[in-house]
């Protein structure tokens, strides 16, 4: 049985680079989407673990992704990590209010992801 | 991130992402640039800043220190500038626009693992330069968004930037809507997207909030902020037929009057471009740093479906295969072999679709180009001193992504001919009598296989006189060959080698300068320059391009005994040649096609081989066209049509005239493939050394 982590990023780099370190850890399987709409149409397809979300998207802004997630009675408990850049504190702290669990600051190493990861999931 | 190969491939990455977000950057501050003193497009703003925002975080992902400080200053320039604290001044855009070039020059360093200190002082007073730029605006009073009927929980999600939006909505008296739909979760994004198409030309959609409550099982809410100018009813008719409920917003009165913007001055401006400080040689090339082609999905789609059917082709190849093996030595029925037939004509008429569904992924629109040619046009022309109006028509037509990759440095070239010497300065242009400002087009149209580019300009246009002054001293053209020479032939001059010198370059206004190399580019991709001008009125250069190198049709042709291929797309017609058909004019052999007179080249000449031709003297003549040059080749023998890949000749034969590349023609024989531009050049060169 593997974990599924939504990973919610429109920078296919970035993306991938947080894709790469969620499936270093053994059980964890990463599904990627390039905006918040994408992620809107798949939440309800899987039972995802964990979310990570950037905040800066087209669509609809991760904040409001995050709103989303926290209000809907499906998708509430799952943890959810907001990557932000440095230099938006308002909108990280926004993140947390509305009930993101962490937030990462790019650029942030694949270690500090994998330890935050591991704490969430439980894993050892 | 990690090293060696994975390293590298790491690095490709973010160079091919990177350079995406550099064309968006690009492309938006065109927008803004065309639009300079007016008031900016909030939206066009904020796809700027964004395309900073993400080039920041990539780059940092990807321990890129110089593009991550660059970028890190550009978004904070950006940010302030889409949140109305800083004004869209002359030289906030002029930093900007330098920024890209900066950008993408650091992305050229990065994609070779190079860090020049020249660069890194460049890129370092560029960010100096958007460090101290601009004019600060301050506003002061109560928060406009208090007066709006928004609950917490909804002013809760907004970011930064769609606060200010609201703010600067109610500011201007701009009426606020809440736009409410509810869509089927499996297809909303479309839904939205036609509710966005009609909402954008009559305002502002400041946020998309997907709605909390669970719209049903499958279905999904979304509440659209708008600001809309246009009256209620137009509003409501441009909505009918969606699901959109609209909620008007009121605004509650404002105690107090409203706020004055006030300008605050910025501290000194740092070092400008006119500094010279960190200044490095002008832009470099405009190719695209990445090997990558976009391909949309439905394309791949139906190359996959082809591949399914050749498949069942395969597996019917294969049955009859078995049977033919089952029966032995017996003779084959006649109805077996029907069906070998008709499975191996199947075979071909899938392995065409393959092959064209193949090449068409390999296309991408030019327009690519001609957005990083535009970015450079305005600031050449800045440069220069010249008042210039770019006209773009035809970034939608498409051409192989090689083709385009080579083409932006010619291109490039040639507009900055264009600006620096073909363009008057706006004083003389008003002596003239003509409009200050000068117009730079630049266009493509397809046509058949080939695509046509033209770059023209209303300046003053060639000297011929002086062309053909030049060409004279140097030894170029003879006396009687000028005296003979149409006024085309003598324009085409200027794309000789050694026809440019410095002395000419002032004397005929610096048209020409370095022409040979764009012409041997061009020839290189089986393309053909050519040139018109009429002194006062302007100067046009043609390029006609192959859509595709990559597979073409050829025809295969037999000369003394060796076999060359000649790319059908510039075969016109086959003619059957008595040798009284030919004649000679002026020392050139001609031949007489239905009262035309065509160039001949006997390619056993060209190639030095020894003369063979058929039975009683009788040849071939193949007439080749590009543009609107003519020219029959004579050959022995004529061996039929064939796809081929061409495949480059190595550096040692790259030189060789009238040979574009080599093909494989199957049963393991590789031949010659000719370059029928390159060929047009030889023979008329050809023409002119004999004289």
């Amino acid at each position: 049985m593997r974990f599924k982590v939504l990973i919610v990023e429109d920078s296919k780099a970035s993306r991938e680079f947080i894709a790469a370190t969620v499936e270093s850890i053994d059980g964890l399987e990463a599904v990627q989407t390039a905006s918040g709409f994408e992620a809107l149409k798949i939440l309800p397809r899987h039972r995802f673990e964990l979310i990570i979300t950037d905040i800066n998207m087209p669509d609809i802004n991760g904040l409001e992704l995050i709103n989303f997630v926290k209000k809907n009675p499906n998708y509430r408990d799952v943890p959810l990590f907001v990557i932000t850049t440095e230099g938006r504190e308002q909108d990280r702290e926004r993140g947390l209010a509305l009930g993101a669990a962490e937030y990462l600051v790019k650029p942030f190493s694949p270690e500090s992801l994998e330890a935050l990861v591991r704490r969430y999931l439980r894993l050892t | 991130m990690s090293s060696g190969s994975s390293g590298s491939k790491a690095l490709a990455e973010f160079v091919a992402e990177a350079t995406e977000t550099l064309d968006g950057l690009g492309r938006e501050l065109l927008a803004l640039d065309e639009r300079r003193g007016q008031e900016p497009d909030p939206a066009a703003l904020n796809a700027v800043f964004r395309a900073a925002h993400s080039l920041k975080g990539l780059a940092a992902m990807f321990q890129q220190d110089r593009v991550t400080r660059l970028a890190h200053r550009a978004e904070d320039v950006l940010d302030r500038l889409r949140l109305g604290r800083l004004s869209l001044s002359d030289a906030v855009l002029d930093a900007l626009i330098e920024s890209v070039d900066v950008f993408q020059a650091l992305l050229a360093e990065a994609s070779r693992g190079e860090e020049s200190p020249e660069l890194g002082r460049r890129a370092e007073a560029v960010a100096q330069r958007l460090g101290g730029v601009g004019e600060a605006v301050a506003q002061a009073g109560a928060d406009p968004l208090d007066r709006l009927p928004l609950e917490p929980s909804v002013r809760a999600v907004f970011t930064e930037y769609e606060e200010h939006r609201l703010r600067e909505n109610v500011r201007r008296g701009v009426p606020l809507w809440r736009v409410r739909a509810a869509f089927d979760l499996a297809d909303f994004d479309t839904g939205l997207a036609e509710l966005n198409a009609r909402l954008k030309p009559l305002g502002e959609v400041i946020s998309t909030l997907p709605s909390a409550e669970p719209g049903g099982g499958t279905g999904i809410a979304f509440d659209l902020l708008v600001g809309v100018k246009a009256p209620e009813a137009e509003l409501r008719a441009a909505l009918e037929g969606t699901p959109a409920e609209l909620t008007a917003l009121p605004v509650r009165e404002e105690p107090q009057a409203p706020p004055a913007l006030h300008r605050v001055p910025e501290p000194a401006p740092g070092p400008g471009p006119e500094d010279g400080a960190g200044r490095v040689e002008p832009e470099g090339s405009l190719r695209s740093l990445t090997q990558t082609v976009r391909v949309d999905i439905r394309r791949l789609d139906g190359l996959m479906n082809t591949v399914g059917e050749l498949l069942l082709i395969k597996a019917n190849l294969q049955r009859l295969a078995e049977s033919a093996r089952q029966e032995g030595g017996a003779v084959l029925s006649k109805l077996w072999g029907q069906e070998l037939q008709r499975e191996s004509r199947q075979l071909e008429r899938k392995l065409d679709a393959l092959q064209s569904g193949l090449l068409e992924a390999r296309m991408v629109p030019l327009g690519q180009v001609f957005d990083k040619l535009a970015r450079l046009v305005r600031r050449i022309a800045r440069e220069a001193g010249k008042e210039l109006e770019l006209a773009l028509s035809g970034g939608e037509v498409e051409l192989d992504k090689l083709i385009v990759e080579e083409l932006s440095d010619p291109l490039m070239h040639i507009i900055r001919n264009a600006i620096d010497h073909g363009v008057e300065a706006p004083e003389a242009r008003a002596r003239a009598g003509k409009p200050r400002r000068a117009v730079l087009s630049l266009s493509a149209s397809q046509k058949g296989n080939h695509v046509v580019i033209e770059v023209g300009d209303d300046g003053a246009g060639l000297n011929e006189l002086r062309i053909r002054e030049v060409a004279l001293s140097r030894g170029l053209i003879t006396p009687a060959q000028a005296a003979e020479m149409s006024r085309r032939e003598l324009l085409n001059l200027i794309f000789l080698p050694g026809f440019s010198t410095a002395r000419s370059v002032s004397e005929l206004s610096g048209r020409g300068v370095g022409l040979d190399v764009v012409k041997n580019n061009i020839s290189n991709l089986s393309g053909i320059i050519d040139v018109w001008s009429e002194p006062g009125r302007g100067t046009v250069f043609t390029l006609t391009l192959p859509v595709t190198l990559a597979i073409i049709r050829a025809l295969v042709v037999g000369v003394s005994g060796r076999t060359y291929a000649v790319p059908l797309n510039s075969v016109l017609e086959i003619l059957s040649v008595q040798p009284a058909d030919i004649h000679t004019v002026e020392r050139r052999e001609v031949l007489d096609v239905r009262g035309q007179t065509l160039p001949f080249t006997r390619l056993s000449r060209l190639f030095a081989l020894p003369e063979r031709g058929g039975p009683g003297g009788r040849q071939f003549a193949v007439v080749v066209g590009l543009a609107q040059e003519r020219m029959g080749l004579a050959v022995d023998e004529l061996y039929g049509q064939q796809d081929i890949v061409v495949k480059p000749l190595g550096a040692r034969l790259q030189s060789v005239r009238g040979i574009s590349g080599a093909t494989d023609l199957g049963n393991r024989r590789t031949v010659l493939v000719l370059d029928v531009a390159g060929l047009m050049e030889e023979g008329m060169a050809g023409e002119r050394k004999r004289a």
